[in-house]
C-alpha cells in the first residue's frame, strides 16, 4: 500500500530554495534511507514531511494516506501519524517529560475519539517503552530533554515513538553524536517498531545506522533532489567512494 | 513669561490635584477611629503633611520613570464608605481559599465580620481587625505600627499612612506555628462614583514563629476604584513567614501596594506576588535585612494583557552581615500592556558577606507589549556577592512546533509552555494551600489569554489574506 508519495517537491527557508523536486514513494512496511552530503536538503524535507511552517512549500505535493499533507497542521499531521525524530530535540523547560508524553498521547487518541489515558493508565506503557530503550524513568520527571546528554536525548525522540505508534517515521539523523553503545540500544528501538504496517523514512549522514536498521531503498539527496535510488549495497558504495562520486552522477539520476 | 506661565499652571494642577485629599482628611481626621489617641493622631497628621509637601510623582522622580500615575492623580477620588450592601458569602466564594479556616473580609478597606471567620488559631495567635486594635490601643501598636514603613521616601506609604484606620492585624506569638494560610480578601464593590481606599496590615511575628498570609485583591462589581495598601511585616529571629499578594481587579482599578518585611536574625521571609489584574498597578516589596543571617526569597510574577500597566518595584536592604536575598521575576506581556521591573538593592557599609541575586525574565507576546527592566545596584560594603540578569523575548518557536508535531494543537501547546515559564515561579513557593491557590487562579487566568488570542487570530487571519490577495 502506498503511504507517502512525494511529487515534485519544492521548498523554500527565508526565499532561499532548498528542495529542487524531490520525487519519492514509500509504500507502508518499508524503510528508506536518504542519505547525501551536509546541506543537501535531508533535514528540510523532513521538516517539511512534519509541516514546519517556516518551510515554505512552492512547488508540488504531498500525499500522505490518500491525504493532502501539505494542507494538514503539524499537529494533524501527528494525529494522522507522521512523526518526526528531531536532529536536534527540542528542550522545554518547565514541563515534565512524563507530562508531555502523555499530553501527546492523549491529543492523538482524542482525535482519533478514543478516551483519554490519566497518569495510572499511562504508567504501566510509559515503563514498558522505556524498558524497550534502557531508560532510567527518573529522566521523565525532568524538564523534556532538558540537561539530558545527546545519547538520552536521541533516546527520548524514540521513547515518543514507541509510545506514539506513528504510521511514517521520519528519523532525521537519529544517529548524530551517538557512541556505538547508544547506537545500537537506538537502532533496535526502531526495529522494534518495524512492522507491514508501518514505513520509516531514515535521514542520515553516515551508513553506520544502516548496519543496525536495515534499509529497503536508499536514496541519495545532493542539492536538493534524489540523484541516485538503489537498494541497500548503494549505502555501502556510497560509504566507499564518498559524495563526490554521486555529484558526478547526478545529471544521470536526476532525470531517470 | 511662557514658562512662568506653565509653572504656575502647573502649580493650579498640583494643588486640584490634592483637593480631594484635603477634604477627605479633613472629614476623616475627625471622624476616625483612634484620633483619641495622641500618638496616632500625630502619625496621621505628618504623614498627610508629607503628602501634601511631596504630591503625586513624575516620571521625573527616579523611582517612577517608567510609570505614570497622573490617571490617579487627576481623579477625584473620594474615601470609600462603608457598603450597606455586602456581597454575599455565595458570591465570594468564587474567589477560591473556601477551605481556609482564618479568612479575613474587607469591603472597600472596611472589615466585614459578617463575611469573616477567625478560626481555631493556635493559642496566644491574635488576628483581628486594625480598627479593632487601634479601638482598644493594643501594645503592638505603639510598638510597631509605622515604624517601618518609610513615609519620608514613598508618597504612597505617607498617603497611606494618613488614612490609616482599617486593615488587619496579625499577632503571632514566640515559637507558635500557623499551619494553615491566614487568608485576607481585599474586595472593591461598586460605589458609582471615583472611590479609595487605604487597607494598612500590620503582621508582627515574633521569634522563631512561623505562618503564611495570602493578601487577595479582588474587584466585586464595576468602577473606578483606587486601592493603595501597605502592609508592614515584622519577623521576629528565626520566624519562617511566607507572605502572598495576589492581585487580581478589574482593569479600571488602580492597585498601588507595599509590602515592608523587617527582618530578624536568622529570619526567612518569602514574598510571593501575583499581578494579573487591575490597569494601572505598583507593587512595592521593601526588605530590610536587619539582624545577621537573615534570609528573603522575593518571587514574583506578573500577566499583562490589553492596556494594563503592572510595575514591580524592589528596594532591598541589606543592612547586616551574611544575608540572602533572591528576587525572580517572570513576566508574561500580551496586547498593549506594559511591564516594570525595578530592582533596587542597597548592601549597607556593615553587611559584609552578603549573597544577593536578582533574576528578571520576561515573554512579549506581541509587537505592542513592553517591559522595562533595570537593575540597580548600590554596594557600600567589600565583601560581597551581587548578581543580576534580565532577558527578554519571545515565546520559543522551536519549543512550540515540538509540541505540535507530536499532536499536541497550537492553544494547548501555547498553554503549556505558557504554564511552564509562569511554574517557575510557583515552583518557588512552598507546597500548601496557598500555592494551590496561586496555581488555580494563574493557570484558568492563562487558558483564557490563550483561548482569547486564539479566537483573536482567527478573527484576523481571513483579513490577512484577502489583503494579500489584493496585493
Amino acid at each position: 500500500m502506498r503511504l507517502l508519495e512525494i511529487k515534485n517537491l519544492h521548498a523554500s527557508v527565508g526565499g532561499h530554495e532548498i528542495l529542487k523536486g524531490i520525487n519519492l514513494s514509500v509504500n507502508a512496511g518499508e524503510v528508506h534511507s536518504i542519505m547525501g552530503p551536509n546541506g543537501s536538503g535531508k533535514s528540510t524535507l523532513a521538516q517539511v514531511l512534519a509541516r514546519r511552517e517556516s518551510y515554505e512549500v512552492t512547488a508540488g505535493e504531498i500525499i500522505y494516506n490518500g491525504k493532502d499533507l501539505l494542507a494538514l497542521k503539524p499537529e494533524e499531521a501527528a494525529c494522522e501519524g507522521v512523526f518526526l525524530a528531531f536532529q536536534y530535540p527540542v528542550e522545554v523547560p518547565g514541563i515534565s517529560n512524563a507530562y508531555f508524553l502523555r499530553s501527546a498521547l492523549n491529543a492523538i487518541r482524542k482525535y482519533h475519539n478514543q478516551d483519554e489515558m490519566d497518569a495510572m493508565d499511562f504508567l504501566p506503557l510509559m515503563r514498558e517503552k522505556l524498558k524497550l530503550l534502557d531508560m532510567d524513568e527518573k529522566l521523565m520527571n525532568r524538564s523534556v530533554n532538558e540537561a539530558f546528554s545527546g545519547g538520552e536525548k536521541k533516546r527520548n525522540e524514540i521513547l515518543q515513538m514507541a509510545v506514539l505508534q506513528p504510521k511514517l517515521a521520519i528519523l532525521d539523523e537519529t544517529d548524530s553524536g551517538l557512541d556505538i553503545d547508544a547506537l545500537r540500544i537506538v537502532a533496535e528501538g526502531v526495529n522494534a517498531l518495524r512492522n507491514p504496517d508501518r514505513a520509516m523514512v531514515v535521514v542520515t549522514h553516515y551508513q553506520r545506522l544502516l548496519n543496525y536498521i536495515v534499509p529497503d531503498f536508499v536514496h541519495v539527496l545532493v542539492e536538493g533532489r534524489i540523484v541516485k535510488s538503489g537498494g541497500r549495497e548503494l549505502a555501502l558504495e556510497l560509504e566507499e567512494k564518498g559524495y563526490a562520486w554521486t555529484e558526478s552522477a547526478a545529471p544521470a539520476g536526476a532525470h531517470a | 513669561m511662557l514658562e512662568s506661565k506653565t509653572g504656575i499652571n502647573q502649580v493650579t494642577t498640583a494643588t486640584q490635584e490634592l483637593n480631594c485629599y484635603l477634604e477627605a482628611f479633613s472629614g476623616f481626621e475627625k471622624s476616625a477611629v483612634g484620633n483619641n489617641l495622641p500618638w496616632l493622631r500625630k502619625l496621621r497628621a505628618n504623614a498627610f503633611a508629607r503628602f501634601c509637601e511631596v504630591g503625586f510623582p513624575t516620571s521625573r522622580t527616579e523611582d517612577w520613570r517608567f510609570t505614570s500615575v497622573s490617571a490617579i492623580a487627576q481623579t477625584q477620588f473620594q474615601l470609600a464608605p462603608k457598603t450597606q450592601r455586602l456581597p454575599d458569602v455565595q458570591a465570594l466564594r468564587s474567589y477560591g481559599l473556601t477551605q481556609s479556616i482564618c479568612r479575613f473580609v474587607f469591603v472597600d478597606g472596611h472589615f466585614a465580620s459578617a463575611l469573616s471567620s477567625v478560626g481555631n488559631l493556635p493559642k496566644g495567635v491574635r488576628v483581628g481587625s486594625l480598627a479593632d486594635e487601634l479601638a482598644l490601643n493594643g501594645p503592638a501598636l505603639d510598638a510597631h505600627l509605622g515604624h517601618y514603613l518609610d513615609t519620608q521616601r514613598d508618597v504612597f506609604s505617607a498617603l497611606n499612612t494618613a488614612f490609616l484606620e482599617d486593615g488587619t492585624f496579625i499577632y503571632i506569638p514566640r515559637g507558635t506555628v500557623v499551619a494553615e494560610p491566614i487568608y485576607l480578601l481585599f474586595v472593591s464593590s461598586e460605589a458609582g462614583v471615583p472611590v479609595m481606599s487605604h487597607p494598612r496590615n500590620l503582621i508582627v511575628a515574633e521569634e522563631n514563629s512561623q505562618a503564611t498570609i495570602v493578601e487577595d485583591y479582588v474587584s466585586h462589581g464595576t468602577g473606578i476604584a483606587f486601592c493603595n495598601t501597605a502592609t508592614e511585616l515584622v519577623a521576629g529571629d528565626h520566624a519562617v513567614i511566607s507572605h502572598y499578594m495576589i492581585e487580581r481587579e478589574h482593569t479600571q482599578a488602580f492597585n498601588i501596594s507595599t509590602l515592608l518585611l523587617h527582618q530578624g536574625r536568622a529570619s526567612n521571609v518569602a514574598s510571593h506576588s501575583v499581578l494579573m489584574g487591575g490597569g494601572l498597578v505598583r507593587n512595592n516589596v521593601h526588605p530590610i535585612l536587619a539582624g545577621e543571617g537573615a534570609e528573603c526569597l522575593i518571587n514574583g510574577l506578573f500577566i499583562g494583557n490589553g492596556r494594563q500597566h503592572l510595575d514591580n518595584y524592589m528596594l532591598v536592604e541589606h543592612a547586616s552581615p551574611h544575608c540572602s536575598s533572591r528576587q525572580f521575576y517572570n513576566g508574561i506581556l500580551d496586547g498593549h500592556a506594559h511591564g516594570v521591573f525595578h530592582g533596587r538593592i542597597i548592601v549597607h557599609k556593615d553587611a559584609q558577606k552578603t549573597d544577593a541575586k536578582q533574576t528578571n525574565r520576561n515573554l512579549l507576546l506581541s509587537d505592542d507589549a513592553q517591559v522595562d527592566t533595570k537593575p540597580q545596584l548600590e554596594i557600600y560594603a567589600d565583601d560581597v556577592k551581587c548578581t543580576h540578569g534580565a532577558t527578554i523575548g519571545q515565546m520559543d518557536e522551536t519549543a512550540l512546533f515540538y509540541l505540535r508535531s507530536r499532536g499536541i494543537d497550537e492553544s494547548s501547546a501555547r498553554r503549556m509552555l505558557l504554564m511552564a515559564f509562569a511554574g517557575e515561579c510557583m515552583e518557588r513557593m512552598r507546597a500548601g494551600a496557598a500555592r494551590s491557590h496561586v496555581e488555580e487562579i494563574v493557570n484558568a487566568y492563562l487558558s483564557q489569554i490563550v483561548a482569547k488570542s486564539a479566537r483573536f487570530s482567527e478573527e484576523v487571519a481571513p483579513v490577512k489574506k484577502s489583503r494579500e490577495a489584493v496585493g
